[in-house]
Order: structure tokens, then sequence, then C-alpha cells
């Protein structure tokens, strides 16, 4: 049932009260927080640094706007209507089709505008939001997401979290939605996270509820055999936020689009711990590396110093392997 | 980034902290728990004395803190007399004045006294050696007196103690007779000592003795070694040091009854002695506005009362902030615990709970009804207000109907807080299912309880409200727990499997 701090000490293993005070309070500039906090200052700022987000369709800021719903999605197939200033994925809408009046969610459940318009409603009036403040709603284009991860998840989009520090990408985890979590890649609620292996890409260990597991609950698939394409450019993106927001330690999360390739969905300035479960690895001594390296790296050198120095033992060959082949 | 400045600040406000309560403890005689009891004496001195229809001013003597004795209250009686304290360096003294009086008067002062641990020696006036001249006689044998005891001594004390042993009733010799012919015992053994070069005095003392009445002043010789040293010694027994119960009431060389304007005058004194829980005694203590003594005992009993409760929200806090940080606990807001905590000092622990119980019971299902409404989110936290009122008021009326008095403290409940938690609690069910408000109501619930155990406890409110050092210590606690970098206890399960392969 329970393990001394010693071992967890072993393992690298950082707790809450070390994650807020030494990395989160040092490194995370408090007045920094709005660019994160926010998912549409988010996506404006990533836009004005070059760096891919989902689609704008458009943004609803006040509850007069509502009517005009349906006009702004009014062509679109699929969409997608989140808070601004939500956390922990709450709030967030996913429409897979319109059939006629009739709005698709993954699940199959039908949704009416009415039904669109009490959610927007319910965003703007700061239900989803951090302390209940105002908020706005924003409406995203769908994603269509990588087939090769298909067969990994149920229903919701598996996005990918990198821990970023200092603009060296520390840490890596796959989220795979479940039937459990109703779609939605929050750990917390029963996704799969799988963790990833820095240097390849390639998954390293997958856990469910805090408890290791060797394949996807729903689909049956062996998690083993799960690789992310177009690996590198996937950490470039995310170590690029370093520069963007200037926030230390950065929980960025990313989708996979069939098309467009990695982009940013959202950041994340107090990241949690769960990556550590999914990696079965703590992040202390990756840290503490990093924090003796030089910041003036360009984005290139320190996703090839993080590739070098956070291979997973026992994949490194096969990732030494690759990287030959490919040069 | 050097924490130094950090741990300068916590060992400050420890050191703070710690010697304030420390020298409340030994200055004021405010006991590290609440049980202790401590003896009071009540002692009142009756002035008596036939007024011959001229102006009146009464002088008497008034004791003073000294060792074994602390005043803490005092009070007079005299009807149609003025009166002021005076203090001079013999001594405080009470002066009652009257333009017109005659037959007979009295005058009364009652004094509350605390019998204290306090061992140190007070200060008395040192005094000068009087010019000392005999009639004949007595100056022959005076100076035999002397003589023989100043041979079988060798200081001060132990002459003192010779020459009172020269007046016992058995080994008085015969210039010893003589001189007791003349003169009074005390006054006499001054003279004698003065005439050898000893400083000495006589000082009128009451032998405190429970439910005595009408007693009267004895007599007691302090001699002087040098101006710092002196001692007590008894002018009948020749013993030396202060009896237990012996409290000096006059010790400054002057009489401890003047009066001008009048005749047969006399005081008597009665005495009670009394246990009474130490807390009280600390609070009839005399306050004096100084810094250091800074007291909330200083402020009228309303607010007193008021502060009782607010000193100990910083306890409440540790408690959040221990389970918090320490061991993990998630609660639903990060301080309603405490508040919870405060409405269940009002109502007593299992009537709260199962108010708290109720009210968020039948809140949840109602807020549930009103999310079909889709309501603006201010709008619908003021309707779950008004209902948290509602259930509050209907449990009130239908437990004082069905005979359950207890029921009504359940007003005591902040009522905002609560339609706060209904609601948060409300969403977390929505969003993350019913597992998750167990564990964050859950969570709160234990803390609130904790927090109240803590806050109840008579010895935790014993020491924040008398010492308000242990604030700053608590603060230093705070700052500390805030720098804590190690696991939290439930980590230690959480992340277990990480351990296992």
């Amino acid at each position: 049932m329970w393990v001394w701090p010693s071992q967890l000490r072993r393992h690298d293993i950082i707790g809450m009260n070390r994650r807020n005070i030494r990395y989160i309070g040092r490194y995370n500039k408090r007045r920094l927080y709005p660019l994160v906090d926010d998912k549409l200052k988010t996506k404006l700022l990533a836009e004005a640094h070059g760096i891919t987000t989902p689609p704008l369709i458009g943004t609803v800021s006040t509850q007069f706007e509502v009517k005009r719903l349906h006009d702004l999605i009014a062509g679109h197939g699929g969409f997608v209507i989140k808070p601004a200033k939500g956390s922990g994925g709450k709030g967030i809408l996913v429409i897979e089709a319109v059939e006629g009046d009739q709005f698709l969610k993954p699940s199959g459940a039908r949704l009416g505008l009415e039904d669109l318009h009490r959610h927007v409603s319910n965003i703007l009036s700061g239900l989803y939001s951090l302390g209940g403040t105002p908020d706005v709603a924003m409406i995203e284009g769908l994603i269509q997401f990588d087939q090769t991860l298909a067969k990994y998840t149920y229903e919701g989009v598996p996005d990918v979290r990198v821990i970023v520090f200092r603009g060296y990408p520390v840490m890596a985890m796959i989220r795979l939605s479940t039937a459990v979590s109703d779609g939605k890649a929050n750990l917390h609620q029963g996704a799969v996270g799988v963790g990833l292996d820095i240097a390849t890409g390639c998954a390293v260990r997958g856990v469910q509820f805090d408890r290791s597991r060797r394949d996807h609950p729903d689909t049956g698939h062996e998690l083993s055999s799960l690789r992310i394409s177009d690996w590198n450019s996937l950490l470039e993106l995310a170590a690029g936020c370093y520069e963007m927001t200037g926030l230390g330690y950065l929980g960025t999360d990313m989708v996979i689009d069939r098309t467009h390739g990695p982009m940013l969905l959202e950041l994340n300035a107090r990241p949690g711990l769960a990556i550590q479960m999914a990696n079965g690895e703590g992040l202390r001594g990756r840290l503490e590396l990093v924090e003796k390296q030089s910041d003036r790296l360009s984005v290139k050198e320190r996703v090839a110093f993080a590739q070098r120095h956070f291979a997973r033992q026992g994949e490194l060959q096969a990732s030494t392997g690759t990287a030959l082949a490919r040069s | 980034m050097s924490r130094l400045p950090f741990y300068f600040i916590v060992g400050l406000l420890m050191v703070l902290g710690i010697a304030l309560s420390v020298h409340r403890h030994i200055q004021m005689e405010v006991p590290w728990t609440p049980g202790e009891q401590r003896q009071i004496w009540e002692v009142e001195a009756i002035v008596d004395f036939t007024a011959l229809g001229d102006p009146v001013r009464v002088d008497l003597a008034l004791p003073a803190n000294q060792r074994g004795f602390r005043i803490l209250t005092e009070n007079t009686a005299s009807p149609g007399y003025g009166l002021s304290f005076l203090q001079d360096e013999t001594g405080r003294r009470g002066q009652w004045s009257i333009r017109e009086a005659s037959g007979s008067q009295q005058l009364y002062y009652s004094v509350r006294i605390q019998v204290t641990e306090d061992r140190r020696k007070q200060q008395l006036p040192f005094p000068p050696l009087a010019e000392v001249s005999w009639e004949r006689p007595y100056d022959t044998a005076a100076s035999q007196v002397i003589e023989r005891a100043w041979t079988r001594s060798a200081d001060a004390y132990t002459f003192t103690r010779e020459l009172i042993r020269d007046f016992d009733d058995d080994r008085q010799g015969e210039n010893a007779r003589l001189l007791l012919t003349q003169f009074d015992r005390t006054s006499l053994l001054v003279r004698l000592l003065n005439q050898a070069g000893v400083h000495a005095r006589e000082v009128s003392a009451l032998q405190l003795e429970d439910g005595r009445r009408r007693q009267a002043l004895s007599s007691w010789i302090v001699v002087f070694a040098d101006e710092e040293n002196w001692a007590l010694f008894n002018p009948r027994t020749a013993e030396q040091g202060q009896p237990e119960n012996l409290l000096l009431w006059e010790s400054g060389g002057r009489a401890v009854l003047e009066v001008q304007g009048g005749t047969n005058s006399r005081v008597t004194f009665s005495m009670l002695s009394r246990n009474q829980p130490a807390a009280a005694a600390v609070r009839s203590q005399l306050a004096d506005d100084t810094l250091l003594n800074f007291s909330i005992h200083s402020l009228p009993l309303e607010e007193q009362a008021l502060f009782q409760t607010i000193l100990l929200i910083p306890i409440g806090a540790l408690v959040v902030v221990l389970l918090r940080v320490m061991i993990g606990v998630k609660t639903s807001g990060t301080f309603m615990p405490v508040l919870i905590a405060l409405a269940f000092i009002q109502t007593s622990l299992s009537t709260g709970l199962i108010g708290f119980l109720l009210v968020v019971a039948v809140g949840l299902v109602i807020r549930n009804y009103l999310s079909y409404l889709n309501l603006l989110l201010v709008a619908r936290v003021s309707a779950v207000i008004i209902t948290v009122i509602a259930i509050i008021s209907i449990f009130s009326v239908i437990s004082y109907r069905v005979g359950l008095n207890a029921g009504l403290t359940i007003t005591f409940f902040p009522m905002i807080i609560l339609a706060w938690t209904i609601e948060r609690m409300s969403i977390l069910w929505e969003e993350e299912g019913p597992k998750e408000v167990l564990i964050q109501g859950g969570g709160s619930l234990i803390t609130a309880v904790l927090a109240y155990l803590a806050m109840n406890n008579p010895w935790i409110r014993h020491l924040t409200f008398n010492f308000l050092g242990i604030q700053l210590i608590i603060m230093a606690f705070i700052l500390l727990l805030g720098n804590y970098t190690g696991y939290r206890l439930l980590e230690l399960r959480r992340f277990k499997p990480v351990t296992e392969d």
C-alpha cells in the first residue's frame, strides 16, 4: 500500500510540494500565467510565433452573441467548443458531425442547437473557468488525427504531453481516451497514459488509474507497438513554446493532425505529475541535469541534447540504429 | 537565490514568539495550562475613628506587589470621602479626605491578592541610621546589652538574632528587663540595632489566615546587611526570614494609619482565602498598559470573546496547511473547512456534522434542479444561498417542534460558504462524478473535524488566547511548511506502482 520516501527518491520521483516550490515557483513568473491560462491568448501568441494550432472558427464573448453561434458554425462538418480559461479539459464539447439540426458527439449522442447555446452561455458565465470568472467561448475546427493512432484510442483525440523545462523537452507521454474516461484524454478520469521515449517517440510503458497496463482497455491493442511519427518536429514544436511564453516549467499539449502534423493544443503552467507514472521514472534527475545546462542554445540543439541524454536504456540501441539509418 | 533571509525571518519569529510567551508566563504569572489553580486572598481593611466635626484626612498604608504576592484588584467603600492613591519611595498610600465629618466613621479598603511563585526579593528603601540618645540609667543598660550581643555575633544578622534572644522571656537579663519597662519591644530593638551601627527598620505585616476577622498588623524588623540585602526578623522569636502567608503591609518606615481631625482611630483586617482557576486570575489582573504586556485582556469583555475565536483561526489554518502539504488531503475550497470548524464550535460536533450533511445533501438535490433552468452563474449561486437559508430555517423549526433544541444552532453555519460549497460540489459531480465529490467532500469534512478538535482543545484555547507570542510561532511553522519540498503522505501510495517494476 505504501512505500518509503527513500524508495521514491531513488526513483527520482518529485512530489507536488517539490514541483510547486522548486520548479513552478522558481521558473514560472506569475505575470506570464495569463498567456497560458487563456487559450485564446495562447493561440494568438502561437500564431505570431509561427507555431501551428488548430484553426480558429470564431469566438463568442457576450451572451448577446450566443444567438450568432449558428452563423459561425455553418458549413463546418465538425468543430470543438471550449472555454478559453478552462482547466483540466472542463467544458470542452466536441461535435464530430452535423446532421441537419442535430449535432453528433463522438459518443453518438445527439444535441440540438439549444444545447449548444446553453453550453456556450455556461462558458461565458464562467462555469468552467478558474475562480468562476467570466470567460470567452472558442470554436475551433475539428482535428483529423493521425490514423495510425486510431487503434490506440476510443472516441477521443489522443494528445501528446511534453514537459518542457527551460526549453528542453524532458519527458513525454501520450494520453489515450477510453470508454471509462468518456472520450476525454484526462488521466484521472480513466484515460490511459503511455510514456514516450524522448529519443524516438516509442511507447515505454502504459498506465491507467495509476496502475500499469500493456494494452488499450477498449481496442485491446498492444501499447508497446505505439510510435509517434514525425517525433522530432513535435519535440521542436514543444521546445519552441519556451521562447514563446518565457515559462521555464511548462506542460505542452499537442495533437497530431493527419495533414498538418503536430499542432499545439494548449499549454499548462502547472503540469501534473502523472507523467512520471506513465514513464515509470521520476523527473528529478532529468530536471537537475537540465538545470546545469546553458539556456542560450537553439531549439534544435536543445532537442538534440534531450534526445541524447534522456533516451531510455535498452531502447538506446534501437534509437541510434534508426538515426544511422536515417542519415 | 539565497534562502538565508527566509530562515532569518523564521528564526526571528520563533525567538520573538517564544520570548513573548515566556515573558508573559514569568512576568504576568500566566500559567501554561488552563486547569491550574491559583490561591487568592481577599483582604479587607476597616478604618474606624471618631470624627470631631472638622476637615478629616485619613492616610492608610497600602500593600504593594511583593515576594510571593501579587495585587490583582482593589476596591474602597467610603461614602462622601474623596480618595486618592499616592505612591512615593516609602510605598503606596491611600488618602481619604472630607471637608466635614463628625461621629463614628468607617472606611473600607479591600484588596484581592494572588499567591505567586515569584521568589525574587523586592527592594526596600534603605533606612539611615537614627541618632540614638538614652536617659540614665538606660544608657548603661543599652550599651551592656549591645556589648553582650556584639561579642557573640559575627555580622548584622547574627547580631540581631543574639540581641532579640537577650529579650527572650526566659533569658531576659536585668538590663533587658529594665529597658522593656520603658520601651516597646520592637522599637527598642530597632533603637539598639541603630546604636550598634546596624541599619534596621520596623515594618508592619499581616499574617494571612483563612476566615480570620478583626486582625491587627504585627511588627517585624527588617535588618539590612547592605543597601541591597535585607532580612526579616521576628522580634519575638528571633526567627529569620519571611514566613509563608506573611504579607508586608507597610515597609517604608511610616505609620500604617494617620488620621487628622479624628480620634480613637484604628485599623482592623479580615481575610478570606479562595482558589480560582488560573485563567480567571489572569483576567482579573490589573492591566498594565505597556507594550510588552500588550494583552487582549485589556479589551472590553465582549471584544475579548470575539478575539478568543479570531485567535483560534491560525490554528485552523495550520491544520489545513498540515493536511494539504504534509498529507495531501483534497478539500473543496482551501479554507472552507476552517469556517465549518468554527461553526462546529458553536453547534457541537455531532449536531454540526449532521446539520452540515443535511444542508449540503438537500442543497445538492435542489442545485441539481437549478442546473436544468440554465441560469447565469451569479444568479444561480444566489438562488442556492436563498435555498440554503430556507433549508436551515426549515430544519430549525422542525427540530424545535420535535423538541431538539440543538437543531437551532444550525444557524451558526456560514450560509454563503455553504452555498458555494454546494455549487462547487455540484459542478464536481457533473464533471468528475460522485467519487470525486466523496473524496473532496470527505477531505473537507475530515479537515474540518480535525481543525475543530484542535481549536476546541481547552489547552490550545488557553494558549492562543493568553499568549499572543503563540501566533508568531504558528506563523513561523506555517512559513516552514511553505518551504517543504518533500513528499506528501498520500503520494507515498500514489507513486508506489513506479517503484514496483
